[in-house]
């Protein structure tokens, strides 16, 4: 019975290459934009953080 | 300084998408407790059209789609409005969004019933629906993009980031997992087959999880939790971390569905990887929402809309811990087919898609009613009700799925099963899944205490459809000079759709060529072949009844189910599966190797009346199956469209379909008659206990 599932993907060359790859896309990606976001001051974002607290502004600014 | 631009924001489309979220979800969930029921009182099964099998997927899809689809439009195109500081893009646009979506629903409604199904879950509606719910989805991508273009910001506030990934990679994943050959215009086949519709739907499965229960909602929770609280999101830092990270991520974890399966060892070791990564972006969302609250937990105590939405961010991160948990391949082996994943969905769907929507709900009406909120008393009550109604859904089914599983594994000291009967290991749960029924009654009870509550605030104030609102034009000549690659992305939306779908895509394909590479490379097993038509007939009847809701066809290569069920499943033996059937949870046994197990009389006698031959059993009774007759009139479409898929029926087998129907029903009558059983060749059981006799046998030709 074994021999139905025995080597069941070793039949592909090279098959091991999907996993490492997977992994090194994940971790390069992830590295550079850690380090991306990181490399900002705190302040840059302060002003997007407001949007969606902002529209209230000119809300209570019409009436 | 800019021109001033005078503009109103649609509140009506918003009301409209939050009304059916409401009414769906009381009908949906009813048709949940219903079926909650039906598991401790079979006879609740009262009609063909109710019973288990059938409304279970009517369920699923009405809190998925309509409960949960309906309270995300909601959500979205009230929240893009004001953070595009624009009106939605087309008005007309946004009332086929909202019709359309609600005919999708009403078609569900009409057909899961019947039993027309393609019975993948989460993705059972057959191809007509499928291109209906393409248009839909593609009308409300264009109206968001459209929204998006004409905003009056420059920048895209995190929240759109997740509804632009909600929107792209939700097509992406319709789209490859309703790849399906049409027959007839309620039926039809899975193009894939066996190993590789088992990743296909589960890649699907596991990301409609992911990007119509979570990234919506989590772009809206970036948006309601700091509205609610008055104050910005703890850190922005934290949440274009988490937006990357969490869908660059989630789109590989869709294997850990499959763990122990005949799925490739090294798919599901990527999946389980990945799921266990996935642990870091989901805590870091929590508790981005949660710190958010920093220096407001005053307000928690008086405001039931942060209430609700801290409750909904704690059972997120509880079902986000429990994920990668259950995705370790020793936990599963014991969760995995027991009702231990009931309640992991049920903290997911009804803690943090529920409270996260109700909360929603609380905010928004009294808001585009220009009033304040009916009861607040009632809100908490509502709140308290909910949130035992979960511990009382959730407690008894993690109890269950333990219970069982143990007894399922247990062997005695002799080395046999200590309980061979499965039906032993069913009876134990009776009184869990009545406490479940009481939970998911408390939380319905709770909902309608909101319908009332939001009925009435709406009927104090009146409805302000068009909102006024003003903002300073965009000015289009901006200089961008010495901004960074991600500002650049932020800015313009359909760089960002772009590069959303290569992070979504490279998850995708990275899994799935390799296992469609195998095409050629599963070892067939050269006793494995095609379904005879009959049992093809009857294999479409086990689909239209839903067995596969309550039955596995997948033995795991465990002693204690190799003793009780036979051999483990191979992936060659799956290969002219169109769909395949594994099924993902044990109410009743598994039954890859029911075939040849007992005699057809057997059959007869359980699909007539379960209790004759396993007393006690709460599986419906399928009277019907004896009366009406299956349809054979679409056979020769049916064989050729397994051949055009590359099942190897010869050239011109179809012409002889019909004959050898009959040949193979006569076979079965004969043996029928001599238990004195008389049946006529062409009823529904008839085809019925032809798949069933042939399920996992194919393997044992060669054993002899």
């Amino acid at each position: 019975m074994l021999k139905f599932i025995k080597h069941h993907m070793a039949s592909i060359d090279g098959i091991e290459i999907y996993p490492i790859i997977s992994f090194l896309i994940f971790f390069i990606f992830f590295i550079v934009v850690t380090a991306w976001v990181y490399s900002k001051k705190k302040n840059y974002y302060d002003s997007i953080a407001q949007s969606p607290l902002e529209e209230d502004l000119t809300s209570t600014l019409n009436r | 300084m800019s021109q001033i631009e005078r503009f109103s924001y649609d509140n009506k489309t918003v009301r409209n998408f939050m009304y059916a979220s409401v009414i769906f979800g009381i009908i949906g969930m009813l048709v949940g407790l219903t079926a909650a029921l039906q598991l401790v009182f079979p006879s609740l099964n009262l009609i063909e059209y109710g019973t288990f099998g059938r409304i279970r997927p009517l369920h699923t899809n009405a809190v998925i789609f309509a409960f949960v689809g309906n309270a995300m439009f909601a959500g979205i195109y009230y929240s893009l409005q004001r953070l595009c500081k624009a009106r939605m893009f087309s008005d007309a646009l946004s009332n086929i969004n909202f019709w359309g979506w609600q005919l999708i629903i009403l078609s569900a409604v009409a057909t899961l019933p019947l039993g027309i199904t393609t019975s993948k879950e989460y993705a059972e509606l057959e191809w007509p629906i499928d291109i209906a719910i393409t248009i839909v989805w593609v009308v409300f991508g264009i109206n968001m993009f459209g929204t998006i273009l004409k905003r009056r910001v420059s920048h895209l506030y995190v929240a759109i980031w997740f509804y632009i990934a909600t929107f792209v990679t939700v097509a992406v994943l319709h789209l490859v997992n309703s790849f399906e050959f049409p027959v007839t215009l309620f039926k039809s086949y899975s193009w894939y087959a066996g190993v590789q519709d088992a990743l296909v739907q589960w890649w699907y499965g596991h990301n409609a999880v992911a990007f119509f229960l979570t990234t919506p909602f989590l772009g809206l929770m970036y948006y309601f939790v700091p509205k609610a609280a008055n104050r910005p999101v703890y850190s922005y830092r934290l949440s274009i971390i988490h937006f990357w990270a969490l869908i660059f991520l989630y789109i590989w974890a869709g294997p850990h569905h499959l763990l122990y399966t005949s799925l490739p060892d090294w798919a599901q070791s990527l999946g389980v990887a990945f799921s266990i990564m996935l642990i870091a972006p989901s805590w870091g969302g929590m508790l981005n929402g949660l710190l958010t609250l920093r220096g407001a937990w005053d307000k928690v105590r008086e405001d039931p809309v942060l209430k609700f939405m801290v409750v909904a961010l704690t059972a997120y991160g509880m079902a986000t811990f429990e994920g990668p948990l259950l995705s370790l391949k020793n936990v599963n082996a014991i969760a995995h087919y027991t009702d231990w994943i009931v309640a992991h969905v049920h903290v997911g769907g009804l803690g943090w898609n529920g409270f996260i929507i109700f909360g929603m709900m609380y905010w928004i009406v009294p808001r585009i009613y220009k009033t304040t909120l009916y009861s607040v008393k009632l809100a908490n009550v509502h709140f308290w009700i909910g949130t035992l109604g979960i511990i009382f859904y959730a407690v008894p089914m993690y109890w269950a799925g333990f219970v069982q599983s143990s007894m399922w594994k247990e062997f005695t000291s002799e080395g046999v099963l200590a309980y061979p009967n499965f039906l032993e290991t069913v009876t134990q749960l009776k009184y869990m899944y009545m406490l479940r029924a009481v939970g998911g009654a408390l939380f319905i009870i709770g909902t309608i205490i909101m319908a009332y509550n939001l009925v009435k605030t709406a009927a104090q104030g009146s409805l302000v459809a068009n909102e006024e609102a003003e903002a300073p034009a965009l000015d289009k000549h901006e200089s961008h000079v010495g901004e960074t690659w991600h500002r650049w992305i932020e800015r313009k939306p359909i760089q960002m759709l772009v590069f959303s779908l290569v992070v979504i895509l490279i998850g995708g394909l990275v899994e799935m060529i390799p296992t469609f590479l195998v095409k050629s490379n599963i070892p067939t097993i050269s006793s494995v072949k095609p379904y005879t038509p009959l049992e093809l007939e009857g294999r479409d009847i086990y689909i239209k009844e839903g067995c596969n809701n309550c039955h596995s066809q997948m033995v795991r290569p465990f002693r204690s189910e190799t003793v009780r069920y036979g051999e483990y499943s191979k992936a060659g033996e799956f290969v002219y599966d169109h769909p395949f059937l594994w099924g993902s949870k044990r109410t009743g046994p598994d039954l890859h190797r029911i075939g040849g197990k007992y005699p057809d009389s057997w059959h007869y006698n359980h699909m007539l009346e379960p209790e004759l031959t396993s007393p006690n059993s709460i599986m419906p009774s399928y009277p019907w199956m004896f009366e009406k007759t299956f349809d054979a009139s679409s056979i020769e479409a049916k064989i050729s469209a397994m051949r055009t898929m590359g099942v190897p029926y010869p050239e011109g087998y179809e012409k002889q379909a019909q004959a050898d129907i009959h040949k193979q029903a006569k076979g079965i009558v004969e043996n029928l008659k001599k238990d004195k059983i008389k049946v006529s060749e062409d009823k529904q059981i008839v085809a019925l206990i032809a798949y069933l006799q042939r399920l996992g046998t194919d393997i044992k030709v060669t054993a002899k």
